[in-house]
């Protein structure tokens, strides 16, 4: 599995997707490479997918330190906690400074649960920006 | 230390900047060598303990054979006692005697065996185990480097890109506006729909003669006609 092969089916499925979602690839040079994922309608918050030996890795950020309500980051932190594994398919990470949610799939994942992961990664995305306003300014 | 204390530490202690790796480089691939030598130990181990099993089996069954042989040799010995030829007896014991002898032998090399196949079966599950442990901590090394060069990429892309992330609040309401937007047309025109749909249903439920019909002259004559007789 690399990111091309991603790309190219998810680029293919136009109207046939069973999570009723059309995606929009971009693939972005570096060290590593990284697929920029954006779903029509929700362009603001697009997923990245990396590929590495043994995962795929699809990463969702979230906000930044600087958007935490100071005195309320301790009880987000909880919050994310417990939220962890009701939240299905994703867990709640930290990057750098910036808080993320990811999904990890097996290296031998098919596309269509590739595709089945990034709907719900997204739809976590959403829902938890919205369910963690709160801890937000 | 663990593999997850050390990449805390790296990530602690401020290794983030863009270029500079979490995990260096040549110690990965020092690492990776490892997993290589130890997979080779693996599949040589392997290999020895089918040899070893082999020769166990070719042991065991020789085992049986000299086995076979004594009880047999016992038979003629016991038969020749029998018919009183002590010194066929004899000679037929020194016989089983040799085959004893031999039997000893050929039962403490299956011992040998035995105790070898157990051994490197074991030696062979510690270094599975190990083999596998290491390729957990090189995933974990490479993920947090892959992570780490991702989200450099990303961090360039979107710097060189002229855009920027939004603040998460503002991201999600221009998201559910989108999505309110995308509802309002599609109940719009579902509303559309369906009032266009009745007009067309009524047009055709006219045109077959059903529902209300505009009175025509010659309606009205039936009616007239029907009331008269």
């Amino acid at each position: 599995m690399n990111i091309h092969k991603i790309a190219q089916y998810l680029n293919d499925l136009a109207d046939e997707s069973v999570t009723g979602h059309s995606f929009d690839c971009q693939p972005i040079a570096g060290e590593v490479d990284v697929l920029q994922i954006s779903i029509v309608g929700r362009e603001e918050l697009p997923i990245f997918v990396s590929v590495t030996d043994d995962q795929i890795l699809c990463i969702t950020y979230l906000w930044g330190e600087s958007e935490i309500v100071s005195d309320k980051r301790a009880e987000m932190m909880e919050t994310m906690l417990e939220m962890n594994m009701p939240m299905p398919l994703s867990s709640f990470a930290k990057i750098d400074d910036k808080y993320a949610v990811f999904g990890a799939l097996a290296i031998s994942s098919s596309l269509a649960e590739i595709e089945h992961e990034l709907a719900v990664l997204s739809d976590n995305a959403i829902d938890v920006i919205d369910d963690f306003s709160e801890y937000l300014v | 230390m663990s593999i997850f204390k050390k990449i805390m530490t790296a990530i602690r202690g401020g290794v983030t900047e863009a270029g500079e790796a979490i995990v260096d480089a040549n110690s990965t691939r020092i690492f990776e060598q490892e997993i290589r030598d130890a997979e080779n130990h693996l599949t040589k181990a392997k290999r020895d303990l089918t040899d070893v099993m082999a020769k166990q089996m070719q042991a065991s069954r020789e085992v049986e054979r000299i086995q076979r042989e004594i009880a047999t040799n016992e038979g003629y010995a016991s038969q020749a006692l029998e018919k009183g030829d002590e010194a066929l007896a004899l000679e037929v014991a020194e016989k089983v005697a040799s085959l004893e002898t031999e039997l000893s032998a050929q039962q403490a090399a299956l011992e040998n065996f035995t105790a070898s196949v157990a051994r490197l079966k074991e030696l062979i599950k510690k270094s599975e185990r190990q083999v596998a442990d290491y390729k957990r901590q090189l995933s974990v090394v490479k993920t947090t480097d892959s992570v780490h060069k991702a989200t450099a990429a990303i961090t360039d892309n979107f710097v060189s890109g002229n855009s920027k992330l939004l603040n998460a609040k503002e991201s999600l309401e221009r998201i559910k506006a989108k999505q309110q937007n995308f509802d309002d047309r599609l109940k719009a025109s579902e509303q559309l729909e369906a009032e266009s749909g009745d007009a067309s249903l009524e047009a055709k439920l006219k045109a077959a003669g059903i529902g209300d019909q505009a009175s025509s002259a010659n309606s009205v004559l039936d009616r007239i006609k029907a009331k008269q007789k």
